[in-house]
């Protein structure tokens, strides 16, 4: 039962209709297959591009760290939770406010519907 | 072979007759004026037409080369999209609007002189405004104000750089001016403007997600793209616009990624697009110039359809917040395939569209040797497909299922998005088909299907997307919460008001002063003048006559209210009024003679 549990962001907002068939994209089994299918394919991406160094392939390179097994890899990931940490931790303390923050003189934060 | 017309022409007429027409005939003119123009366009052969003279100007409509045609293409592919989106609810305002804002564009990218440039550029504001009014909304009624009240300001700068250049000796020419002095410098920040550079340009982000969800396609395509061309045309190979597009492509990312409204998160991604575009304009060599036209070309085609599939969202649930919607995915498949279409374009996914241009881009960064440059717009490559790319459908059609139930978008929504999606799909995979040979600079050749470059580009959004699923099974990704960002709109928006009380205070209170004393004391002096002053002139001679003739208080008393009431009436007996025209008569005699001498 645990196993076949969606990922909190999936989770419905209100309970579903009971009769209706869940969509295939809310299917848990679905979810864990999309999931997986994304870790399989930057797992041969990765491998890839370790192959095309050992082989010496020439990727026509304007700099020479774009050589490097994996860089364009290591540098989308961590490129993006940067960009995730530094906007949810640095940048949303800084300029959130409600809603209606220019509508009216309101409090400032904003109403949390879900987290 | 008829001759071609000014396509700002075609689309002008248009504009002022759909509202002149009823139901189904007015449905059918409107989707027919793009397609006359999309007919025109093939009849305009390279050079400058339609020159019109005015008092001492020699005014250009149409300077017709490699630059403008390639926008004048998009821009009238698009038009018709955008019609077809919107025509099934036929109305006057919405087709009008839109036809407007196309053919003042058109207008823009034709001018062959900058008085002509300045022209369209004015009418491409009243386009937009009347596009955010035709969400009909007072949120839009207040924000069409802000946005006239930014473009006229713009505008303005714009015209005072204009003078200014034309004062020091410039040239009408619409072509390379140099960046010193005053007026080309004002010129630059008024086009800095409507493309919505750093800090300028926050009217963008505050105002396209108010508008109708047909009128925002037309304002995505239209505004900063025309600004791009003109930037290119004017200011190209300036350094300074470099910078000015790495800001643009990296900052607003951060705020796309905490923004619920999804047309405000694609309004970020949209200033990040027009970044790359900036960055190949600052550039300037050939191959990035190119990259810049070929950029603006696709990035219009998925932009648009983006913001159309989220408004046909917004047309079937009238919700477009991350926290209203999701689990839209089983209601309207077909729009949710377009989005993703649209959201693998942006992301520049090999076999899509941003993937032929955006790579030229950064291909010349790394050519001139700009590591910078070129590391901060990997960054934003990777980031416009974590906050555009992923963000967008995944929030809308899928993630949590927000319980609503709704109709797939109407056929004639489904058709514009179609077509959109087609043509992404069809320019990334065929670049070469049509959209490298309209480039302008032939000799810089750019091949971008290598081993190499896809699979780079391939490594680099997947584990961009593996953050993304990471984040998001570890609870770190941002919940998506109702809430306004403050941007530099804080500046008129909360600024604005404080300037006005201010103004109210300050100005208003001399208005009071100057009221009670103008109308309080002077007013009311002439008035009691006019009003009493023939008797108490009258009182004051008679007074002592009446006290020679013996008369106590009391009767001298009774005597002036009867002259008073007299005067009040203009019933004088004729022996006063004689006496006082003696009197007068005296006094002129006196002055006759005094003047005289």
């Amino acid at each position: 039962m645990e196993k076949s549990r969606l990922p909190p962001t999936l989770e419905p907002m209100t309970p579903p209709d009971s009769k209706e068939r869940p969509s295939w994209f809310f299917q848990p089994k679905n979810v864990r297959r999309v999931i997986v299918g994304l870790f399989g394919a930057c797992g041969f991406f990765f491998l890839l591009d370790v192959v095309f160094v050992l082989t010496g392939f020439d990727k026509h390179p304007h700099f020479q760290w774009e050589q490097w097994p994996g860089f364009y890899a290591v540098f989308g990931f961590v490129a993006c939770v940067l960009l995730v940490l530094i906007s949810r931790f640095l940048l949303r303390p800084l300029v959130m406010r409600g809603e209606d923050y220019y509508e009216k003189n309101s409090t400032p934060t904003g109403d949390k519907t879900d987290a | 072979m008829p001759e071609a017309l000014p396509p700002s022409l075609i689309y002008l007429l248009g504009a002022l007759l759909v509202p002149l027409m009823r139901g189904r005939l007015r449905q059918v003119f409107a989707l027919a004026v793009p397609l006359v123009a999309f007919a025109n366009y093939y009849l305009i052969g390279k050079g400058i037409h339609w020159r019109v003279e005015l008092l001492d100007f020699e005014l250009i409509l149409g300077r017709a080369d490699a630059w403008s045609l390639i926008f004048l293409h998009i821009f009238t592919v698009l038009s018709f999209i955008g019609i077809l989106f919107i025509v099934r609810d036929n109305s006057p305002l919405d087709l009008s609007a839109g036809l407007l804002y196309a053919g003042s564009a058109m207008g823009v990218v034709m001018a062959g002189d900058l008085l002509t440039l300045f022209f369209f550029w004015e009418l491409l504001t009243m386009g937009a405004v009347l596009c955010i009014l035709a969400r009909r909304t007072p949120a839009s009624g207040r924000a069409a104000m802000r946005y006239l009240l930014v473009h006229v300001f713009g505008g303005v700068v714009l015209l005072a750089g204009l003078v200014l250049h034309l004062a020091a000796g410039g040239s009408t020419a619409f072509d390379k001016i140099e960046l010193s002095g005053v007026g080309p410098w004002l010129m630059f920040f008024g086009f800095g403007i409507n493309c919505a550079w750093p800090l300028l340009g926050a009217w963008l982000t505050d105002t396209y997600p108010e508008a109708s969800i047909g009128g925002v396609v037309f304002m995505a395509t239209y505004t900063t793209k025309t600004a791009v061309y003109v930037l290119a045309r004017t200011f190209p190979e300036e350094p300074v616009l470099i910078w000015i597009g790495v800001a643009m492509a990296t900052l607003p990312i951060f705020y796309a990624v905490i923004e619920n409204d999804l047309r405000r998160v694609l309004a970020y991604s949209l200033i990040n697009q027009v970044g790359f575009m900036i960055v190949g304009v600052g550039l300037g060599t050939a191959l990035s110039l190119n990259g810049t036209a070929a950029h603006a070309y696709c990035h219009i085609l998925y932009k648009a359809l983006l913001f159309m599939s989220i408004g046909a969202v917004i047309y079937r649930t009238g919700k477009s917040k991350a926290t209203e919607l999701g689990g839209l995915c089983r209601s309207m498949p077909w729009t949710c395939l377009f989005c993703c279409i649209g959201a693998a374009s942006i992301s520049a996914f090999p076999l899509f569209s941003g993937f032929v241009s955006k790579s030229m881009i950064m291909s010349s960064a790394a050519a001139e040797g700009q590591v910078v440059v070129w590391l901060a717009l990997l960054f934003a490559s990777a980031g416009v497909f974590h906050h555009a790319g992923i963000k967008i459908p995944f929030f809308a059609f899928f993630s949590h299922d927000s319980g609503i139930r709704c109709k797939e978008a109407p056929l004639n929504q489904l058709l514009a998005m179609g077509i959109a999606a087609v043509l992404c799909i069809f320019v990334g995979a065929f670049p070469h088909a049509f959209l490298y040979p309209m480039l302008p600079n032939v000799e810089a050749t750019y091949e971008p299907y290598t081993v190499g470059h896809v699979t780079d580009q391939l490594a680099l959004l997947l584990f961009s997307a593996l953050a993304f699923t990471l984040l998001m099974l570890a609870g770190l990704y941002p919940a998506e919460i109702r809430s306004t960002n403050l941007d530099a709109d804080w500046i008129y928006r909360k600024g604005g008001p404080f300037f006005y009380r201010l103004a109210d205070r300050s100005l208003n209170a001399i208005n009071a002063a100057a009221s009670r004393l103008f109308l309080g004391r002077v007013v009311k002096g002439i008035v009691n003048f006019f009003e009493s002053g023939l008797p108490r002139v009258a009182c004051f001679f008679m007074t002592p006559v009446w006290k020679v003739m013996g008369h106590d208080d009391a009767r001298i008393e009774a005597e002036r209210h009867s002259l008073f009431r007299r005067a009040a009436v203009g019933a004088f007996p004729v022996g006063v009024t004689a006496f006082s025209a003696v009197i007068l008569l005296g006094l002129l005699t006196v002055y006759y003679y005094v003047s005289g001498r």
